[in-house]
This record gives structure tokens, C-alpha cells and sequence, in this order.
């Protein structure tokens, strides 16, 4: 079971490229989420999306990807808009009324699931399926709507690519300056409950607030640059999504869901340590870098303050640069490795166990503290 | 004791031991914290669960309690690092290790009696079938015993650290200088939230833990700034919630738990709507008094100003005067009205005359609208 299958299995390649649709789509809409720190909000919808993809089970009767993903949107939806009201009209907190709306409306879930599950011959059968998801149902036609509403975001995004630039990184320039705040917001708000939905199917209503986040997270440790971070986030979603659906249909029982998140959160740690510039590693070896550099310029600049003060050509022992005056005060051994550092770069010499400083070394300081505006 | 009331009881307990501790975290706004942790226990249940095999060691529980300490821990290096903020580290941390947890449990579903739904949703109505037995006796179900315990501590630790809790919630700065650690008072908070959601979990599952613990203390927030009252009232907005959930579940024969947190979310909207001072009516009712009350004034300074002059007969006359304050014919008259029968206006000759009792209300609440200025 491999890339080979990818390939010449019918209905494992509609499955793989459902999900990297999924995980294309949710990492361009999960960038502005996670700009606008609203990735919680993808957490609420999925969870609150759960009723209504029972309610929509129990009006139609069909289990038709379209009724139940418009079931979804519009309990998504309403839960984001309550969560809104609450907090417009009372002092409720944003993440309690958040973490309220996602509960009440995941009981009002299983409420209908289990209410379905009495009727008798109604084929319920793979509604628990958007609990954690079920790659292995999607079947053609729901790559087809999957694809479509995938291009419409992305024709939306692009056509509003600068209000919505404006809206993550600056919301009130962008209200001063006369664009639809409070429109574009709820088109913003709109297209994230839009891509979640889209993706429980695949991934399931307790993980999907994973696609949302993780593959923006991971894009923005590799970019400053808006355009840059929206396309990297959607080649790591959907890098993850074909990724973890051949694994998981490799393997019998293997929920989707679970096994794509493992992955793209894989994506973004890694990319949180190694990513160059920001990552932690890098952070780490020039902090490093920096620290040595720093220890070497306080050593050198004692002797140069010492052989100034004196007759220039006299040497100083390893205890007359561990005691002297200075804001820093190594332990001797420090002290010894640092000089014989300097030496090797031949800003000091030693003689007899006295160290002196270069011309070398005098420039090399005098350049230092130019630096520093002295 | 029949089966119904154990269940309401168990149910009960949960809701108690959750919103005890619920009102500190809503509070210190780490609601969305509380959902995470309910997930990532599922890993540390199952990561227990293969070294005891035991469902019902006590080392299973502190073991998913663990868990719960070593998501908020990792949260806060991820943020730390300022690579990525609170609400995405919390996002990033709880779906790796509940997925690891599903994972783990799906590979391993033939040894293992534990599933993935039962931990996320439990079932309450199994709950008093686990029964508690000493010396042969039974006493009870276990679930009872366990969530009662969990229960006990969280009210001694509430009551014993209150004034810490207290300030490290309302003033971390304070709480520094009088040498509380806020990070000790913040992780044995967490610790105590892994450990009743861990408890909670197979009564009424991982995610509704959240709905108890956040709920209840959301709702009472409404209703009292004093933070004992708000305790209290979270307890019994709970055990309020768990009574009528149980009872309409029986009715239509659906998720019991599940129809707990449903209606924990419909007694919270009653609150939001009906409360006597924060609920959405009373606002709405105060904000229409206070433009009605507004509007009374403008009317009497309007027609103290022009009183006399050259255009008084335009400006106060009583066909024409809604134009000249720019307002909606029936909201003119309806002002008049009322004004009239408060004895502050008259009309004579087709204008509007004000009274003296009228003048001296203008005039005194203009004064206040200026000192308060």
C-alpha cells in the first residue's frame, strides 16, 4: 500500500484528492483566522456544526453531502452568531461565551444523533462518521462540491485580498479608511465556517479546528509576507491531507481524521524549530552567537581599559582581568578559554602567563565601541 | 436508591465539582483551556490504560489528570516561545495528543474495552450499573464515590486558598508582591480541572465536562459581582440544568448528558434575557428610559430657548415644532403628551408654553448634564 495505489486505486484517489482539497482550502482560510487570533473560532463551529447535520438528516431524510454540509454551515454559523450577541450585550468573556456555545451545541448533537439512532430503518448509519471522519466515504460528487466551493473561497480571498490584509493586520485603519469593517468581517467569519464544514466529512467535527490552525501556523514560522504564508499554508494542508489518508486507509480502523492532524501538527513543531530566522534553533544559535561574541568584546575591552590607563605595553595576568573593574566577572577558567580564543584570532598574545593586547585587538575594540556610539 | 436518582445524583455531584472550579476559570478567561484539556485527557487515559490495563486503577486517573497539567504546560512553552499566540498554541496542542489518543485507541481496539466514543461522550445512564462494594455490601456507585471525592477536594482547596485564588485571579501584580506565586495558584487549578474532568469523563464525557465548567459560572456572572454568590449560584444553575436535563431526556428517550449540557446553554439564554440587571431586556429597558428621559429634556430646553422670540410661532408652534427638533412626528407627540399630564408643558395660542415646574426640571438637569461634563 503506497504512492503506487495513489495512482491506479479508483477510489483511494478520489479520497486523497478530497483531502488535499480540504487541507488546501482550510490553510488559506486558516491564515486569517490565525492572524485575527481567532483560531478558537474554528474549535466552536465544528463542534456546533454536529446538530445540524443531524437536523438536516432528520428533514430530508437523505444522507446527500449538500444538506447535510448546508445543515452544518447553518448551526456553525448561528453558534459563531450567539457567541456574538452574548458578547455584545453583556460582559460575558469572548472565550467563556466560545466555550459555552461549542458544548451546548455538541450536547444538541448527540441529542439528535441519539434521537436519530430510535427511528426505526432510518440509515443513520455514518452520521458518527463526522465525529472523527471517514475519508474512505467521500465519494465522487463530493469532491465535485468539495472543488467547488474550495475555487469559490479562492476566487473570494483573491478579489478581496487587500480588504482582507487590511482587516488582519490593521482593523482600524481599515475602518477609518472607509472599507466595510463589519461587512468584510462577516465574510471573513463566513468563509471559515464555509471551509469547516467542508472538512468534516473528512477530518470530523472535534478535529477540523486542527486544519484551521496548524498548517497557518506552520506557514507563518517560514514567511513575513502575507501572499507567501496563504500558499505555503495551503501546500501543508494539503501535503497532510494525502499524506494521512493514505496512511490511514493503509491500515484497517484508522480514523482519518486523527491521523491528518498528526501529521500537519508534525508540520508546524518542526517548522516552529527549524524554520530559519524565527525558529527556535535558530533563535538559540544566535543567541549563542551573539553571547560569545559579547563575552569576547567585555574581556578584550577590560584589557584594552587597563592598558590605556597604564603604559601600553604591560601585561596582565589572568587574576588581574578575573578582579578588575568591569560590570561582568567571569570564573577564571572562563576567563583562560575566552583568551586563549582571542589569541587564536590574534587579538591578544601571551607572554610569560601575562597577557597583552594587539594592535590588532585595539582596533578590533575601537570599531566595537564606535559601534556602540561611545 | 433507585437507578433515576443515582444518575440525577451522580450528574449532580459532576456539575458541583465542575462549576466550583468553572468560576475561576472563566474569570481568569481560560475557558477555552478547560475544552482543551477535556480532550487531550482521552490521551492520557489511554496512555494510562496500557500501563495499569486497568480501567478502574486509581492510577488511571491521576495519570489522565497528568495529562491535563502537561497541556498547559506545553500551551505555555509554545506561547512562551511568542511564536504563535495563546488561542493558536491551545489550538496546535489539544488536537495532536487527543488524535495520538484516537489513534492509539483504534490500533489497539481488540485488547482494549475502551472506545473513543464512550470516553468523548460517556453515558450516564451506565453509570450506576459500576457498583461500589465493601465487604461483600454494596454501597453505591462507584462513579458516585469517585466524583464525590474529586467533589470534597476541589471545595477544600477552594476554601482553603480562596484569598490566593482571589487575588491571583482579580490582580496578579498584587498577588506577586504579597508573595503569592501566580503560577503555583494557576497550575494546581489546572491540575484540579484535569482531575474532575478525568473523573467526570465516563458520566457524562470529555467534551460536556466543558459545558459544566463553563456554563453554570458564565451564567452567575450575570447575575452578582460578589465571587462566594457567584460560586453558589453557579452550583445550583448547574444542579438546576442536570434536573431538568435529565428529566426532558427521559421524555424524548435521547443522550442524557447531552441533554444536560442543552440545557445548561437554555438556562443560561433565560438568565442572558431575563436578568434583573445585566439580562439583554433590562439593558434594552434602561437604554429606552434614558433616551425617552433625554428626550423630555431636550423638548423643555428647546422651548426655553426660543420662548419670545421673533420665530417662536415656527419653531414652538404645536403643528410645526417636529420639524425644528428634527424628530418623527409621533415621537414629538408622544413626548408632549406625556409632559402635558406631568403638568410641565401648556399650549396657548397655538404654541408651546413651559411651566414653571417644567422650567426648573430643564434647567437642573442641564446643569447636572454640564457639571457632569
Amino acid at each position: 500500500m503506497s504512492l503506487i495505489n495513489i495512482f491506479s486505486d479508483y477510489t483511494l484517489r478520489t479520497v486523497a484528492l478530497g483531502s488535499a482539497l480540504l487541507g488546501a482550502m482550510s490553510g488559506v482560510i486558516g491564515t486569517y483566522a490565525v492572524l485575527r487570533k481567532q483560531s478558537l473560532v474554528g474549535d466552536a463551529v465544528s463542534h456546533a456544526a454536529l446538530p445540524g447535520i443531524g437536523i438536516a438528516f432528520l428533514l430530508t431524510g437523505s444522507k446527500n453531502i449538500e444538506w447535510l454540509l448546508l445543515g452544518a454551515f447553518i448551526s456553525g454559523w448561528l453558534s459563531i452568531y450567539i457567541v456574538n450577541i452574548i458578547i455584545k450585550h453583556s460582559r460575558v468573556k469572548y472565550d467563556s461565551a466560545l466555550g459555552m456555545m461549542l458544548s451546548v451545541f455538541f450536547g444538541l448533537g448527540l441529542v439528535i444523533l441519539t434521537y436519530i439512532q430510535k427511528i426505526p430503518d432510518s440509515n443513520q448509519a455514518g452520521l458518527e462518521g463526522f465525529l472523527f471522519g471517514q475519508a474512505s466515504t467521500l465519494l465522487k460528487r463530493d469532491v465535485i462540491v468539495m472543488s467547488i466551493v474550495g475555487g469559490a473561497i479562492i476566487i473570494i480571498v483573491a478579489l478581496l485580498w487587500k480588504e482582507f490584509k487590511l482587516l488582519s493586520f490593521d482593523p482600524e485603519f481599515c475602518q477609518v479608511s472607509g472599507f466595510p469593517k463589519e461587512k468584510l468581517d462577516l465574510i471573513l467569519t463566513t468563509l471559515i465556517v464555509i471551509a469547516i464544514v467542508t472538512g468534516l466529512q473528512t477530518v470530523g467535527v472535534v478535529l477540523m479546528s486542527a486544519m484551521i490552525i496548524a498548517p497557518a501556523v506552520a506557514a507563518r514560522q517560514w514567511t513575513d509576507k502575507l501572499s507567501v504564508m496563504v500558499i505555503l499554508s495551503s501546500v501543508f494542508g494539503g501535503l497532510s491531507g494525502v499524506i494521512g489518508t493514505i496512511i490511514s486507509s493503509s491500515t484497517r480502523n484508522l480514523p482519518t481524521g486523527p491521523v491528518i492532524v498528526v501529521i500537519i501538527s508534525a508540520i508546524s513543531i518542526i517548522s516552529l524549530f527549524i524554520a530559519p530566522g524565527r525558529g527556535i534553533i535558530w533563535r538559540r544559535m544566535r543567541d549563542k552567537k551573539n553571547k560569545k561574541r559579547l563575552n569576547r568584546n567585555i574581556i578584550l575591552n577590560n584589557i584594552y581599559n587597563l592598558s590605556t590607563e597604564g603604559n601600553g605595553t604591560q601585561g596582565y595576568s589572568l587574576e588581574d582581568l578575573s578582579i578588575s573593574k568591569g560590570d561582568f566577572n567571569f570564573p577564571i577558567n572562563t576567563l583562560e578559554k575566552e583568551l586563549e580564543n582571542l589569541e587564536t584570532l590574534d587579538l591578544v598574545k601571551v607572554k610569560d602567563k601575562k597577557w597583552y593586547i594587539t594592535e590588532k585587538g585595539i582596533n578590533e575594540i575601537e570599531d566595537f565601541r564606535g559601534g556602540l556610539g561611545e | 436508591m433507585n437507578v433515576q436518582i443515582e444518575i440525577q445524583l451522580i450528574a449532580i455531584v459532576v456539575a458541583l465539582a465542575c462549576s466550583t472550579l468553572g468560576v475561576f476559570l472563566i474569570l481568569r478567561k481560560m475557558a477555552m483551556m478547560a475544552d482543551a484539556i477535556g480532550h487531550t485527557i482521552l490521551f492520557g487515559i489511554v496512555v494510562a490504560f496500557f500501563i495499569t490495563h486497568d480501567l478502574n486503577s486509581p492510577l488511571l486517573v491521576i495519570g489522565a489528570a497528568l495529562t491535563g497539567t502537561l497541556t498547559v504546560f506545553l500551551v505555555e512553552s509554545i506561547n512562551k516561545t511568542k511564536l504563535v499566540s495563546e488561542d493558536s498554541s491551545i489550538g496546535l496542542i489539544f488536537p495532536l495528543l487527543f488524535s495520538i489518543g484516537v489513534i492509539l485507541i483504534s490500533l489497539y481496539a481488540g485488547d482494549v474495552h475502551l472506545d473513543t466514543d464512550s470516553v468523548l461522550l460517556g453515558e450516564i445512564a451506565f453509570a450506576p450499573f459500576n457498583r461500589f462494594v465493601v465487604n461483600g455490601v454494596d454501597i453505591g456507585p462507584s462513579s458516585l464515590y469517585v466524583m464525590g471525592t474529586i467533589l470534597i477536594i476541589n471545595i477544600i482547596y477552594v476554601s482553603l486558598f480562596y484569598k490566593e485564588l482571589k487575588i491571583s485571579t482579580f490582580d496578579p501584580g498584587l498577588a506577586m508582591v504579597l508573595g503569592i506565586s501566580p503560577g503555583i495558584m494557576h497550575y494546581s487549578l489546572m491540575t484540579l480541572v484535569s482531575l474532575t474532568a478525568v473523573g467526570a469523563f465516563d458520566a457524562v464525557g470529555a467534551i460536556l465536562v466543558v459545558a459544566f465548567m463553563v456554563g453554570p459560572p458564565t451564567a452567575a456572572y450575570l447575575l452578582t459581582d460578589d465571587l462566594k454568590d457567584m460560586i453558589f449560584l453557579s452550583g445550583i444553575i448547574g444542579t438546576i440544568s442536570v434536573i431538568l436535563g435529565y428529566w426532558t431526556a427521559r421524555i424524548f428517550d435521547v443522550a442524557i448528558a447531552g441533554m444536560m449540557a442543552v440545557m445548561v446553554g437554555v438556562v443560561f439564554l433565560l438568565i442572558f434575557f431575563f436578568a434583573p440587571d445585566r439580562g439583554l431586556l433590562s439593558i434594552m429597558r434602561r437604554k429606552k428610559r434614558q433616551k425617552y428621559d433625554f428626550a423630555q429634556i431636550s423638548f423643555l430646553m428647546h422651548v426655553i430657548n426660543h420662548e419670545g422670540a421673533e420665530d417662536e410661532r415656527e419653531e414652538l408652534g404645536k403643528n410645526t415644532i417636529h420639524e425644528h427638533l428634527g424628530w418623527n412626528k409621533e415621537f414629538v407627540k408622544d413626548i408632549f403628551n406625556n409632559l402635558y399630564s406631568s403638568n410641565l408643558v401648556y399650549i396657548e395660542d397655538d404654541i408651546i408654553k413651559v411651566t414653571e415646574k417644567g422650567r426648573d426640571l430643564a434647567i437642573s438637569n442641564a446643569e447636572e448634564i454640564v457639571n457632569g461634563i
